[in-house]
Formats: structure tokens, C-alpha cells, sequence
């Protein structure tokens, strides 16, 4: 579903990502985690051509990314996507959030697309919200809409770029929550998370990055069952994690 | 300081010395009827331009980008009356011989009326595009990845969502930018168009009494001010989100 | 007419037309001063809790505000004659126009360095002010010494642009007949018959001088900001 292929990105003479490669396969959960500052923010955004690289190839679905002939419009209306801050537009009602892109890019009718949008308002449980608007629903009702919005587009894969990392406390799980309920319909997603439990229950395969090189790509049995055999970096990063 | 001055505000109901079937504040109407269709056609060309340049500033090319600055560095930093005899004394002989002669044709209000109007539209233009910029510039950086990543082409992103949030923003500075449209306005009066302005320092030769003319010309643009503040505050009202603070 | 006609014009009319940029220059340069002392007053009384000042502040600012620039010319090209003869009891005898457009500038711009010294002085936290009159200053004396130097010195990039703007009107003296820089331009254009070069070469006049100060000011700015940081 995505291969991502000796992907390298640099500003200047500063090296954000070095040499990367793994693949998503259609129905797998893959967590990505690491220390701020790692690249894993930066890789996912790649995916859908937000952060354009400067050499090696990412494919999704068979489509180059990067490639001049691609339509990256029409890619990314089938790639989701969830923001660190939710990224709701704040002119436009809940419902309207989830309809524009419907709209405007795949071409579907009004009612049809708020049909849509209603249905998967009421799985993220914000069925009653519809008519407000973003500022007026809390950071987990916000993020949780924003799920919404993405699952509207019928997308392939997710991609969630630290989905939990700007709410309050209280409200991690109620995301987190539908995120679990999305990865085990068989979703196909990719997630840069510091939530090792979110990893645990659901996750197929646990990528950790660091300095802006993937340090070890592995199963979830392996990543948290087999300690001792961790490299130092991701040792370190484990005991800090699990300290607070 | 007026002790020899001799106050006559009926001065305005009396019929202009030049035969004219009017009076002098009908003169001063005159006058207002031009700054106001100046003011206004300018606005609509200093809004059209200000937010395709200000939208030019904010892409990812470069060279409209670069466009979007030498427009607001040329216009902004030559002062608006030497851009009006640009306009006018100038542009005309610059064009081909027969539009050249067609433009000198036309009756001089009208010359002077639209060097006025392209003038202040575009010199005003440069203003709004740095106000459109900096609306479109506080909104955090997400939104428009956002709109990109839900498949929304860029000119959609800044249609659909960049835009209508940067206007919402820009609308107090705007707000003021109309008001200088009015108040630029009665530059036009240094190429002979009698607008507002001009007429009141008509009414001094004519008059004599350039206290009274002076004070009503003054009152009438603060009139246009209170005016100008209260039709935007309403649109402000009218278009205001729900719970939404503003820009980050 | 070529080029070098052109220059041969410009070289012909350089004293006239130096002349007339220091006009330019000096009515600046005694706006910019008098109008950010004049502006720093207005704020602090306009910010002041003594109603009068503040209302007295708050209506100077927004009747200069909303008059056309051109319109305040004309006011005190006709007033300074009156004034100066009520005051000295002597009818003028030199050129008044220079004085009037210093008078209607440094009054005109006050109001706008006024808001944008207030916006400063706001931009100072509040505990400054309670930190001084904690220390026992009075209200004043704690404007004076404690918040206006922090707040001048934020506002200092936006002083100097509105410099750069209050050079570029003072074009507007054309109104009042005094001979600027502009004023002089375009009369040699109209007795050497060469408007349209004049005009242009005017306008890239101002420019450049507009553009190497917007640098100088951004120069400083950036300046600033290291200095802050570090």
C-alpha cells in the first residue's frame, strides 16, 4: 500500500531524513515513534507529498509521489489524514468540514455528502455537534470530527501525524478510543505516536527514528517483547516514555 | 483669532457667481457626488488587485511571489500624488499615438476621473495586498496542509479555506484602508477634479469665506468616516465565527 | 528628447531641484520629531485615568485621523498667517508656507505616532507600571522613566516607517504651493516642457529614497532583535 524508498530530505546543509525505506502493507497498523526532533513528523507528511523529499521514491498504491506527472490532489483525496492540531477550517460548521472536500473534489452531491458526513459524525459520537462550529467543541471533540472529515473521503490509509499530542490529558482516550475501533476493522494506517499503549493493542509493526534515520522497523512482539534486544536509542527512549 | 472675520454660514444657499442654476452647496454636493464615485471604484480595484497580489505573495512560487513584492514595493514607496501625474500627465503620451489621442479626447472630468480612479486603486491595492498577506500569514501553517492533504487543489485551498478565515482577520485594517481611500481621494484634486476638497477651495476664491466652506467640507469626510466604521462593523457582526478568536 | 538630454536638464535644474528635497527633508525631519514628542504626549494622556486627558487625547486623534491629509494643509495655510498675527501682533512678512506645513505636519502625523506609541505603551506589561508605583514613583515620573523608554524603544521600526510614509506625503505641500522636492520638479516640467521625464524622474527619485530607508529600518530592526535575544 505505501513503500517508502531510500527517502532522504534536507534543508540546507541540515539532514531532516536520511536514507529511509519501509512499507505499509494493505490492512497493517504501523506506529512510528521516536524523541521530538527525530523526523517522523516529517516522514509521514511525505507520504502524501505535504514535505516534498529531495531523493529516493515513495509509492502509494503503485503512484509515485513524487513523480511531476502524478495528480497530488487526486492522491491525497484517497490518502486520510489527522493533524497534531486537528487543522479544522474554523469558518465552516462540523458538517461543512466533513462535506467541502466531498464536494470539491470528488465531485459528490450535497445531500449525498452530508448523508456521509452525518454517518461517520455519529461513529466518532458527535452526532449532535454537526451544526457548530470548530471553536466551539473541546480539543477531543475537535480531533475526533477531524477523524471524521478524513474517513469521509473513502480513504485507502490513514495517516495520523501525533493525533493525541496537543490535547489535554482527559481527552487522549476518547480519540485514542476511535482509532482502536478503526484499526481493528482492518484500516490501513500509519500513526507517529508517543502513545506506546495505543502500540501495543493495536499495532502491527513499531518503526522507531531518531536523528532522521529509521534505527529499527520491527513487529510489535519484537519492539516491546524483547527488550534486551533493542538498540541503546530506542532503549533510552522506552524507559523515558514509560517514566512518565 | 476671528475677530475681523465676519461669519456667514448662508453663504452656501446663495447662487454661484457663475451664472450656474445652483448654489454653492450644491457645488459642494457636486463635490461629494465625485469623491464618492472615486473612493468607491477605486476600493473595488485596490480589493481585486490587493487580494490577487496578496495571494501571489503567500505561494509557493517564487517568482509570483516575486511579482506580488516589486507590485507593493513600486507602489508603496512613490508618493501618491507623483503616481496620479504619472497617470495623468504622463501614461497618456506613453501609449500608442491613437489610444494616446482617444484618452485626450474624452472630456477632461472624465480623463481626470479615471487616471484618479486606476491611481488610488492600485496605490491603494498595494495596502490591501500587505494586509491580505499578513491575514493569510497568521493563519497556522496546518490549514492550508490540511486543505492540501484532503485533495483540495491550491487555488481551492485558498478559496475554500485560506481566504474567507484571512478576510475575517484583515477586516479591522481594511476597515481603515477604506477610510484612506476617502481621505486619498481629494488628491485628485491636484490634477483639477473637482471632488470634495477641491470644490471647498473653489468656494474660497468664489466666497470668500473659507472658515465655513473648510469647516463643512471637514465635517462632511468625518461624516463619511463614522459612516464607513459603522457599515463595517456590521459586516464584521455579520460574518463573525462562533467562538473564534482570531488568527493563532 | 534622449537621455542625455534629459540629464543636461536634470544637471541644468539640480540647484532648484536640491533645493527643494531639502524643503522636503526639513519638514520631515521637524514633523518626525515634533510629531513623536506631541504623539508621545497625546498617548500617555490618552491612556491617562483622568477622564478630560483622555477624551481630549482620544478626540485629537480621531479628528486628525479622519481628515484627508490635504484638507489639514489647507487649515493651517490659513490659519498661520492669523495666528502668527494674533500672537506677535505682526502680519507675516516671509514665505508662511514652510511654517504652515511644519505646524499642520508635526500636528497631523502627532495623531498617528500617538497610536502607535499607545499600542507600545500597552505592549508593556502592566507589572512594569505596578513595579514602579510599588517602588514609590508617581504616575508620570513612572511613564516617564520606567514604561515610555521600553515602549519607544519596541516601537521604534514602526516610528521610523511612518517616517518614510510622512516623507512621501510631504509631497502634498503641493496643495500650498511651497516648493519641494515635487513642487520643484514639475515646475521646471512646465518651463522646460519635459513633464514626462520630470515626473518619472521624481517618482524614481522617492523611490529609491523610500526603499534604501525601508532597508535601513528592516537593517535595524533585524538588529534589534539580535541584540534582544542575546
Amino acid at each position: 500500500m505505501i513503500e517508502i524508498n531510500n527517502v532522504s530530505k534536507q534543508y540546507g546543509t541540515f539532514h531532516v531524513l536520511t536514507d529511509c525505506s519501509t512499507k505499509v502493507a494493505k490492512g497493517e497498523v504501523v506506529v512510528v515513534c521516536g524523541p521530538s526532533g527525530s523526523g517522523k513528523s516529517t516522514l509521514i507528511k511525505t507520504i502524501n507529498g505535504l514535505e516534498p523529499i529531495n531523493k529516493g521514491d515513495i509509492r502509494v498504491n503503485g503512484t509515485s509521489v513524487c513523480s511531476p506527472k502524478t495528480n497530488l490532489s487526486q492522491l491525497r483525496s484517497k490518502v486520510g489524514m489527522v493533524f497534531q492540531n486537528f487543522e479544522l477550517f474554523p469558518h465552516l460548521s462540523i458538517i461543512e468540514n466533513l462535506t467541502i472536500a466531498q464536494i470539491k473534489v470528488l465531485g459528490r452531491k450535497r445531500n449525498e455528502a452530508g448523508d456521509k458526513g452525518r454517518k461517520y459524525l455519529d461513529r466518532v459520537g458527535l452526532k449532535d455537534q454537526a451544526a457548530k462550529y470548530p471553536a466551539q467543541l473541546s480539543g477531543g471533540q475537535q480531533q475526533r470530527a477531524a477523524i471524521a472529515r478524513a474517513l469521509c473521503m473513502d480513504p485507502i490509509c490513514m495517516l495520523f501525524d501525533e493525533p493525541t499530542s496537543a490535547l489535554d490529558p482527559e481527552m487522549v482516550n476518547e480519540v485514542l478510543d476511535v482509532m482502536v475501533q478503526l484499526a481493528r476493522e482492518g484500516t490501513t494506517m500509519m500513526c507517529v505516536t508517543h502513545e506506546m499503549g495505543f502500540a501495543r493493542k493495536v499495532a502491527d509493526r513499531v518503526i522507531f527514528m531518531d536523528a532522521g534515520r529509521i534505527i529499527e522497523d520491527t513487529s510489535k512482539a519484537e519492539f516491546f517483547g524483547n527488550i534486551e534486544g533493542r538498540t541503546d536509542r530506542a532503549k533510552q527512549f522506552l524507559s523515558r516514555i514509560l517514566q512518565h | 483669532m476671528f475677530k475681523n472675520y465676519s461669519w456667514d454660514w448662508g453663504v452656501f444657499l446663495q447662487p454661484v457667481s457663475t451664472g450656474e442654476p445652483t448654489n454653492y452647496l450644491g457645488w459642494l454636493l457636486a463635490g461629494l457626488y465625485n469623491t464618492v464615485v472615486l473612493a468607491l471604484s477605486a476600493s473595488l480595484i485596490a480589493f481585486a488587485v490587493g487580494v490577487v497580489m496578496g495571494v501571489l505573495r503567500t505561494t509557493p512560487n517564487r517568482w509570483l511571489a516575486a511579482l506580488g513584492t516589486t507590485y507593493v514595493g513600486i507602489f508603496r514607496n512613490i508618493p501618491v500624488i507623483v503616481q496620479l501625474f504619472a497617470w495623468y500627465f504622463v501614461l497618456p503620451e506613453l501609449l500608442p499615438d491613437n489610444v494616446g489621442t482617444w484618452f485626450k479626447q474624452l472630456p477632461a472630468s472624465t480623463q481626470m476621473m479615471t487616471s484618479a480612479v486606476l491611481c488610488l486603486g492600485l496605490y491603494m491595492g498595494a495596502r490591501v495586498c500587505e494586509l491580505i498577506r499578513s491575514g493569510i500569514e497568521t493563519l497556522p501553517k496546518g490549514q492550508r496542509s490540511a486543505a492540501l492533504a484532503l485533495g483540495l487543489t491550491l487555488p481551492q485551498a485558498y478559496r475554500y479555506v485560506l481566504l474567507p478565515v484571512a478576510f475575517r482577520v484583515a477586516i479591522p485594517p481594511l476597515t481603515s484602508e477604506m477610510i484612506n481611500v476617502f481621505k486619498n481621494s481629494a488628491v485628485a484634486s491636484t490634477i483639477g477634479l473637482l471632488e470634495l476638497s477641491a470644490q471647498a477651495q473653489q468656494l474660497v476664491d468664489y466666497t470668500a469665506h473659507p472658515y465655513e466652506s473648510f469647516a463643512v467640507a471637514t465635517a462632511v469626510y468625518i461624516l463619511i468616516n463614522v459612516i464607513v466604521v459603522l457599515i463595517m462593523r456590521q459586516v464584521e457582526v455579520s460574518v463573525r465565527l462562533p467562538g473564534y478568536i482570531g488568527g493563532k | 528628447m534622449t537621455a542625455i538630454d534629459l540629464l543636461s536638464d536634470i544637471t541644468n535644474s539640480l540647484p532648484a531641484l536640491a533645493a527643494g528635497m531639502v524643503t522636503s527633508l526639513k519638514i520631515t525631519a521637524i514633523a518626525v520629531v515634533f510629531g513623536i514628542v506631541w504623539g508621545a504626549i497625546l498617548a500617555v494622556m490618552r491612556l491617562s485615568s483622568f477622564k478630560p486627558f483622555a477624551l481630549f487625547a482620544q478626540g485629537y486623534v480621531m479628528l486628525l485621523r479622519s481628515i484627508p491629509l490635504i484638507m489639514v494643509l489647507l487649515w493651517f495655510f490659513l490659519m498661520v498667517p492669523q495666528l502668527i498675527q494674533n500672537l506677535f501682533g505682526v502680519s507675516p512678512r516671509t514665505d508662511i508656507r514652510l511654517v504652515s506645513a511644519m505646524v499642520a505636519f508635526s500636528l497631523f502625523e502627532a495623531a498617528y505616532y500617538s497610536e502607535i506609541i499607545r499600542a507600545g505603551i500597552q505592549a508593556v506589561s502592566r507589572g512594569q507600571l505596578s513595579a514602579a508605583n510599588a517602588l514609590g514613583m508617581p504616575y508620570l515620573m513612572a511613564m516617564r522613566l520606567i514604561v515610555l523608554p521600553q515602549a519607544l524603544r519596541a516601537t521604534v521600526p514602526a516610528l521610523l516607517t511612518q517616517g518614510i510614509v510622512l516623507f512621501q506625503d510631504t509631497s502634498l505641500v503641493y496643495v500650498i504651493g511651497l516648493a519641494d522636492f515635487f513642487r520643484s520638479a514639475k515646475n521646471i516640467a512646465d518651463r522646460d516642457g519635459n513633464t514626462v521625464e520630470m515626473i518619472l524622474f521624481a517618482g524614481s527619485v522617492y523611490l529609491v529614497i523610500s526603499l534604501l530607508a525601508s532597508a535601513g529600518v528592516q537593517f535595524l530592526q533585524r538588529g534589534g532583535r539580535y541584540v534582544k535575544v542575546g
